[in-house]
């Protein structure tokens, strides 16, 4: 008989591992079973995959979320590192150099914090931002971020469909469009007090591109809150759209009837078009949108990687700009 | 005017320093500081996290600066009473020269993969980078002359006039900065450079209407 050498356990892939924090969580699984709630903590024990997912950081307050369901909610490229996330950061409103808003966000006070959510709604509602976090059940999501600068970054987010609120709210039938209006308070941001937007900053979208489960009202990354300079304390994230097409630091949610007028269209309205969905045929009058270069991934002479229609959310958002002109429609 | 004379006691320790042969080693040395710097933090990753972005607008910061150097040598010779300035000026040329190679080269690698057909059809789709080539290819001639010799193939004449093109080059380079900065609305270090430049120039202009105007006044 020929045995094997005892070489105790092996596995091919430590991704094979149970995670300690979810065997430590088996106790708890058979209490609950026990007592007669299964079903919620089976819903608790799917949760493992997500806690798998990623490593906290251990910077700030844990939140924890659900792997999503959401088509297109997990692409498989790699995270960048939580350092490269939050020290590369478009944030004007803490200064226009991507290293600005690591080194001067902390001014900016996230709680107590509301959102106003008013217009063309049945229900508006002021929402602190504790009951906002709360209103759905929280999902992590891994999306690619595309910036209209030309680099890319894929980023572990934590929060759910802006859908959830919207069905909350009730739209009225002349509710078009959303507006997102960022706080603008010169006390906690330093950019303010310089000309190069106009204050307060906002973004738009239409109201059906606001209700795919695609579009994320986030609260999180990387397994905790957001950091400050990546838009604390709640954020949309439009993987689809150029960066700056998702509001950071939200105050108010308004839904109109009239397309808003948003930041990057008052100041470069030949530059930066409502819409701006990622689109390699559809250059920037200065620079090419054919390729990108992924945030820490590809070495220095690494050739850029191509862009891809729609970052790569083809299959999920297509059908909302079927016939029309993507590039009148930039 | 006092040009010429043993003039202002405030210049007569700075003179002699200028006119050591040490000083072209030592400002030679000093040029290559700001390529040993971006090499010693690319080396280090130390240039954040999108080194290449870093290179490129590092590399084009100092084209910039080593050409308002470069413009500043004649004004500085004459308003200060430094006549041995003129000794550094082919070199801060050269140097400028020099970072603007490497900032195409940067571009061309870092951006472009050194791929020519991409980089033939990225330059002219871009006015920016249209701007920024055009001023790399009009600085060619004026490296390439830059010799004893080609001064004197050329004669003084007609070598100050292919030379007066740097003129030409500095605006571009102010448009092509200008352009770039544009993005962000962040004219701030704009505005910086094109008073230098502005300066530079404008007493350039000033100086030569002086001078016509009093070779047209009548002799009395």
């Amino acid at each position: 008989m020929h045995f094997r050498p005892d070489r105790g356990f092996t596995h091919r892939n430590a991704s094979e591992i149970t995670p300690r924090e979810a065997y430590e969580r088996r106790r708890d699984l058979l209490k609950l079973i026990g007592s007669g709630v299964a079903g919620a903590a089976l819903a608790g024990w799917a949760r493992r995959d997500a806690l798998a997912q990623t490593a906290r950081p251990g910077k700030l307050a844990p939140l924890a979320a659900a792997r999503s369901n959401v088509p297109g909610a997990f692409v498989l490229d790699k995270p960048n590192s939580y350092a490269d996330i939050t020290s590369y950061n478009n944030f004007y409103e803490f200064g226009t150099d991507k290293a600005d808003p690591a080194r001067t966000a902390h001014t900016l006070k996230t709680r107590p914090w509301t959102v106003s959510v008013e217009g063309e709604v049945k229900k508006p509602k002021v929402y602190d931002i504790d009951e906002l976090l709360r209103l759905a059940a929280l999902e992590e999501r891994v999306y690619r971020l595309r910036c209209v600068e030309g680099w890319s970054m894929v980023v572990p987010w934590i929060g759910y469909s802006l859908s959830e609120l919207i069905r909350r709210v009730e739209p009225t039938g002349n509710a078009k469009f959303v507006e997102f209006v960022s706080l603008a308070d010169a006390k906690q941001m330093p950019g303010v007090a310089s000309r190069v937007l106009d204050w307060p900053y906002v973004e738009g979208l239409r109201i059906d591109e606001a209700s795919i489960p695609l579009a994320l009202l986030a609260f999180g990354l990387y397994g905790e809150v957001l950091p400050n300079q990546s838009g604390a304390p709640v954020r949309m994230v439009l993987p689809w759209k150029y960066g700056f097409k998702s509001a950071k630091s939200i105050v108010r949610i308004r839904f109109v009837e009239r397309q808003p007028l948003t930041s990057w269209e008052k100041a470069g309205p030949s530059e930066y078009g409502f819409y701006s969905n990622v689109n390699p045929d559809v250059d920037h009058p200065r620079w090419s949108q054919a390729t990108e270069r992924r945030i820490g991934e590809d070495g220095l002479f690494a050739k850029k990687r191509p862009t891809l229609m729609f970052n790569g959310y083809e299959a999920q958002v297509g059908q909302l700009y079927a016939g029309m002109d993507l590039k009148k429609f930039y | 005017m006092t040009r010429g004379a043993p003039t202002a006691p405030r210049c007569e320790p700075i003179r002699p320093l200028l006119l050591r042969p040490a000083a072209k080693v030592a400002l030679f040395a000093a040029c290559l500081l700001p390529l040993a710097w971006l090499f010693y933090r690319a080396a280090t990753s130390a240039l954040g996290p999108n080194p290449a972005e870093a290179l490129i607008r590092g590399s084009g910061d100092w084209v910039l600066r080593m050409l308002c150097l470069t413009l500043a040598v004649t004004p500085l010779r004459q308003l200060g009473g430094w006549p041995a300035l003129a000794r550094f000026r082919r070199m801060l040329g050269l140097f400028t020269f020099f970072y603007l190679v490497l900032h195409f080269l940067a571009y061309a690698w870092l951006d472009m993969g050194l791929d020519a057909h991409a980089i033939a059809n990225d330059i002219p789709k871009r006015p920016f980078a249209l701007v920024g080539f055009t001023a790399l290819v009009l600085m060619l001639p004026l490296a390439a002359t830059s010799f004893n010799r080609a001064i004197k193939a050329l004669g003084a004449t007609r070598w100050q006039a292919l030379h007066r093109m740097v003129y030409a080059i500095a605006l571009l380079g102010m448009l092509h900065f200008f352009w770039m900065r544009s993005a962000k609305h962040n004219f701030a270090e704009v505005e910086l450079y094109a008073a230098i430049v502005a300066l530079l120039l404008g007493w350039r202009v000033a100086k030569a209407w002086i001078t016509r105007r009093s070779a047209a006044l009548p002799p009395t």
